[in-house]
C-alpha cells in the first residue's frame, strides 16, 4: 500500500500483511474508518526491522482479523456512522472479495504463482495485469464472495427474481461470446507471452552482442593491428579466451569476487599476464577461505610470477598451489636462466623482502631454489587456520572443501 | 622418429582439425579425420589407428561415446583426450571411459608428438590439469554411500601423490625422475597405476561427487 504501515504492523504482531491489509481496506470501503486507522498507525507504527521472522497467515489469524472487522464495522454502526444495512454488507463483502483477490502479497507468494502459471501460455499476461499474486484459492474465494455481495445488494433491493431470469440471458450470451470469441481472446493471450518470449530472447541478444562488440571484436581488431608481435597476439588472445569463457559460462561473479582461493588465485595471474609478457599454466587441489596469510602468500606469489618475467628470460611459467590441512603451499616455476642464490648481491631485496620476509611474517617460510641454466622454483608455504567455511558439503567435510582445479595447459 | 605411429583426429571443428593436421603431418600418419561421433566410430574401425585424438565435447556424446563404441572391438586402439574444458568430471569421465591421457587444445605441437608417442607405447599422458584434477579427486574420504570393496584401489599412495604433486607443479616425467631419484621408467609405473585407480576406483560416483562439490 502507502506508507508500509501493513507490512510493519503485520510484523510486530506476527500477521501476514496481506491480511491487515485486506482489513485496511475493508474498513475504509465501510465509512471511511480505514483510512483514518491506517494514517494514524502510520504516524505510530516504528519502521519495521528488517529480518523479523514473520509467521505465515493462518486460517486462525484470519478468523480473528475478520471478527475484529466485524467488531468494528458492528460499533460503527452503534455510533451511527452508516449508510443503511441494505449497502455497507454486500460493499463490505464485495470489499473483501476484492481485496483478496487484489492485494499484494509478498515476493515469494509472487514467484511461487510465477513459477506455476509459467506453464500456462498466455498466463504471463495476466500475472502482469495483476499488481499482485492472486493464488487460484483467492481468485475463487474473492469472486464467490464479490458474487455473494452482488446477489446480496440486489436481494436488499427486491431484484432476485429479476436476476434469475435475467442470469439466464446473461449466462447464455456469455457462452455464446465464449464461443464466438474465446479462441480469439486465447490467441490474443497466447501471443502476449510470445511477444513477451521474444522480447527477453532480444535482450539478451543484445547483451551478448554489446559483450562481444565491447571486447572480443576489441581484441580482434588489436591482433590484427599488432600481427608482427607474436607474443603480444599470444597474450592478447589468452587473455580474451579467458575473459569469453568466464563469461560463457557463468564466472562472471567469481572474478570480481576474491573468497575463493582458486579465483584468487586466477585473478593474480591474470594480472601478472596482461602487464608481463608472460603465459602462467595454474593449477589449483583443494580450496580454502582468503584470509591474511593467504593474502601474504598470493602477494608473495605475484612477485615470484613478475620475478620470472623480468629476469628469467622465459614466456612461460607454471604455477601449482596445494591446500592441505594445515598448510597453503604455492610453487611458480621457469625454465628460464636460474641464478646462484649466493650470488644475489644483499641490497636486493625483491626475493629476500617481498617474497620471504612477508611469508615470514605470517608464520610461512618461502625456499628458492635455483641453478644457473636450470631454472628457478620458488616454494612458498603458510599456515592454515582450521575454520569450516563456505557452504557445508555434502560429504561433511566443512573444514576442507576441496575445489575443482581449474589449471589450464600442458608440458607432459 | 614417431613417423610410423597412425593417428586419427576427432574434433567438431574443422579449423582445429586443419591446424592439427599441419602440425603433426611431418611427425605421425594421419590416417582420417571425423567430426562427429558416427563417423568418427566408422573411421576408427575402418582404418584402426595406432592412437585416437579425441575432442572431450562434441555434439552426439562427445569423446566418452566414441571410446564406448569401439574400446570393446579395438582394444589396441588407444585414445588421448584433447580439449578446451574447464570441467574436471568431463575430464575425468572420458579417462574412466579409457582415454589414457587429456591435454589440452593449446599444447604445443612439439609436446603433442611426445604426447602421441607415450600414448601410443601404452604409457598414461598426465598434464599438469589433469594431475591436479586426480588430487583433488582422490583428496578426502569416499563419498558417502560408497563402500569400497578395494582400498588399494581408492586412494593413492604417497609415492603416486608425489609423482602427481611434481607434474602438476610443470615438471616432465625426466624431471620428476630426477627429482625423486628413480627412473623415468618408474614415474611412468606410478602414473600408469594412478590412470588404473582412476579407471576401477569405486569413487567413480566421481562425477556426481565432484558436482556436489561445487567443481564446476
Amino acid at each position: 500500500m502507502i506508507g508500509g504501515v501493513a507490512a510493519g504492523l503485520g510484523a510486530r504482531l506476527g500477521v501476514d500483511p496481506v491480511l491487515i491489509r485486506i482489513a485496511f481496506v475493508v474498513l475504509s470501503l465501510a465509512g471511511g474508518a480505514g483510512v483514518l486507522l491506517y494514517g494514524v498507525l502510520w504516524a505510530f507504527t516504528p519502521v519495521a526491522a528488517p529480518g523479523v521472522p514473520r509467521r505465515p497467515a493462518t486460517l486462525q489469524q484470519a478468523t480473528s482479523l475478520g471478527l475484529i472487522c466485524l467488531g468494528v464495522l458492528l460499533l460503527l454502526r452503534g455510533l451511527g456512522l452508516w449508510f443503511g444495512d441494505a449497502l455497507v454488507f454486500p460493499v463490505t463483502l464485495a470489499a473483501v472479495g476484492s481485496a483478496i483477490v487484489w492485494t499484494r502479497g509478498d515476493d515469494a507468494d509472487r514467484s511461487r504463482w510465477s513459477q506455476v502459471t509459467a506453464r500456462i501460455p498466455g498466463s504471463h499476461a495476466l500475472s502482469s495485469a495483476a499488481p499482485g499474486p492472486a493464488s487460484p484459492v483467492r481468485l475463487l474465494v474473492g469472486t464467490l464472495l464479490v458474487a455473494g455481495a452482488v446477489a446480496g445488494f440486489l436481494a436488499g433491493q427486491d431484484g432476485l427474481d429479476a436476476l434469475r431470469e435475467l442470469g439466464f440471458a446473461v449466462l447464455a450470451a456469455l457462452v455464446g461470446l465464449g464461443l464466438l470469441f474465446g479462441p480469439w481472446l486465447w490467441r490474443l493471450v497466447d501471443q502476449l507471452g510470445l511477444e513477451r518470449r521474444e522480447r527477453i530472447r532480444q535482450e539478451e541478444r543484445a547483451e551478448l552482442a554489446a559483450h562481444l562488440h565491447d571486447s572480443v571484436l576489441q581484441t580482434l581488431a588489436l591482433i590484427q593491428r599488432n600481427a608482427d608481435q607474436p607474443r603480444r597476439m599470444v597474450a592478447l588472445a589468452r587473455s580474451q579466451e579467458r575473459e569469453l569463457r568466464g563469461w560463457l559460462y557463468g564466472q562472471r561473479d567469481r572474478l570480481h569476487e576474491q573468497t575463493h582461493l582458486g579465483a584468487a588465485v586466477e585473478q593474480v595471474v591474470e594480472e601478472v599476464e596482461a602487464v608481463h609478457d608472460l603465459q602462467v599454466d595454474v593449477v589449483v587441489v583443494g580450496e580454502a577461505a582468503v584470509d591474511d596469510p593467504v593474502l601474504a602468500l598470493l602477494a608473495a606469489m605475484r612477485e615470484a610470477c613478475v620475478n620470472v618475467a623480468k629476469h628469467a628470460g622465459v614466456t612461460t611459467a607454471s604455477v601449482y598451489v596445494e591446500v592441505e590441512d594445515d598448510q597453503v603451499t604455492a610453487f611458480v616455476r621457469d625454465r628460464g636462466a636460474g641464478f646462484e642464490l649466493a650470488a644475489i648481491p644483499a641490497d636486493r631485496r625483491g626475493v629476500r623482502e617481498s617474497i620471504i620476509g612477508r611469508l615470514d611474517r605470517h608464520g610461512g617460510h618461502g625456499r628458492v631454489r635455483s641453478r644457473p641454466g636450470e631454472g628457478t622454483e620458488i616454494e612458498l608455504c603458510v599456515p592454515r587456520r582450521r575454520q569450516p567455511q563456505g557452504p557445508p558439503q555434502p560429504d561433511g567435510e566443512a573444514a576442507n572443501d576441496h575445489h575443482a582445479s581449474h589449471p589450464r595447459e600442458i608440458h607432459p | 622418429m614417431t613417423r610410423a605411429i597412425r593417428v586419427f583426429l576427432v574434433d567438431d571443428h574443422r579449423l582445429f582439425r586443419a591446424g592439427v593436421r599441419a602440425e603433426l603431418g611431418p611427425h605421425v600418419t594421419i590416417v582420417g579425420d571425423a567430426g562427429d561421433v558416427d563417423t568418427a566410430i566408422q573411421g576408427i574401425r575402418q582404418t584402426k589407428p595406432d592412437v585416437v585424438l579425441l575432442d572431450v565435447h562434441m555434439p552426439g556424446g562427445g569423446g566418452r561415446a566414441v571410446i564406448q563404441a569401439v574400446h570393446e572391438s579395438l582394444p589396441d586402439v588407444r585414445f588421448l583426450a584433447l580439449s578446451v574444458s574447464d570441467a574436471a568430471e568431463d575430464v575425468i569421465a572420458v579417462i574412466r571411459a579409457g582415454a589414457r591421457g587429456y591435454v589440452t587444445k593449446t599444447i604445443a605441437p612439439d609436446d603433442l608428438v611426445v604426447a602421441i608417442g607415450r600414448i601410443q607405447q601404452g604409457d598414461a599422458v598426465f598434464s599438469p590439469r589433469l594431475a591436479g584434477f586426480v588430487l583433488d579427486a582422490f583428496a578426502g574420504d569416499l563419498p558417502p554411500g560408497v563402500t569400497s570393496d578395494d582400498p588399494e584401489m581408492d586412494q593413492l599412495t604417497t609415492r603416486e601423490k608425489e609423482v602427481l604433486r611434481h607434474i602438476a607443479r610443470g615438471y616432465t616425467y625426466k624431471e620428476v625422475a630426477s627429482r625423486l631419484f628413480i627412473s623415468v621408467k618408474t614415474v611412468e609405473t606410478h602414473v600408469s597405476a594412478v590412470l588404473r585407480k582412476l579407471q576401477l576406483s569405486n569413487r567413480h560416483e566421481l562425477t556426481a561427487w565432484a558436482a556436489g562439490r561445487d567443481l564446476l
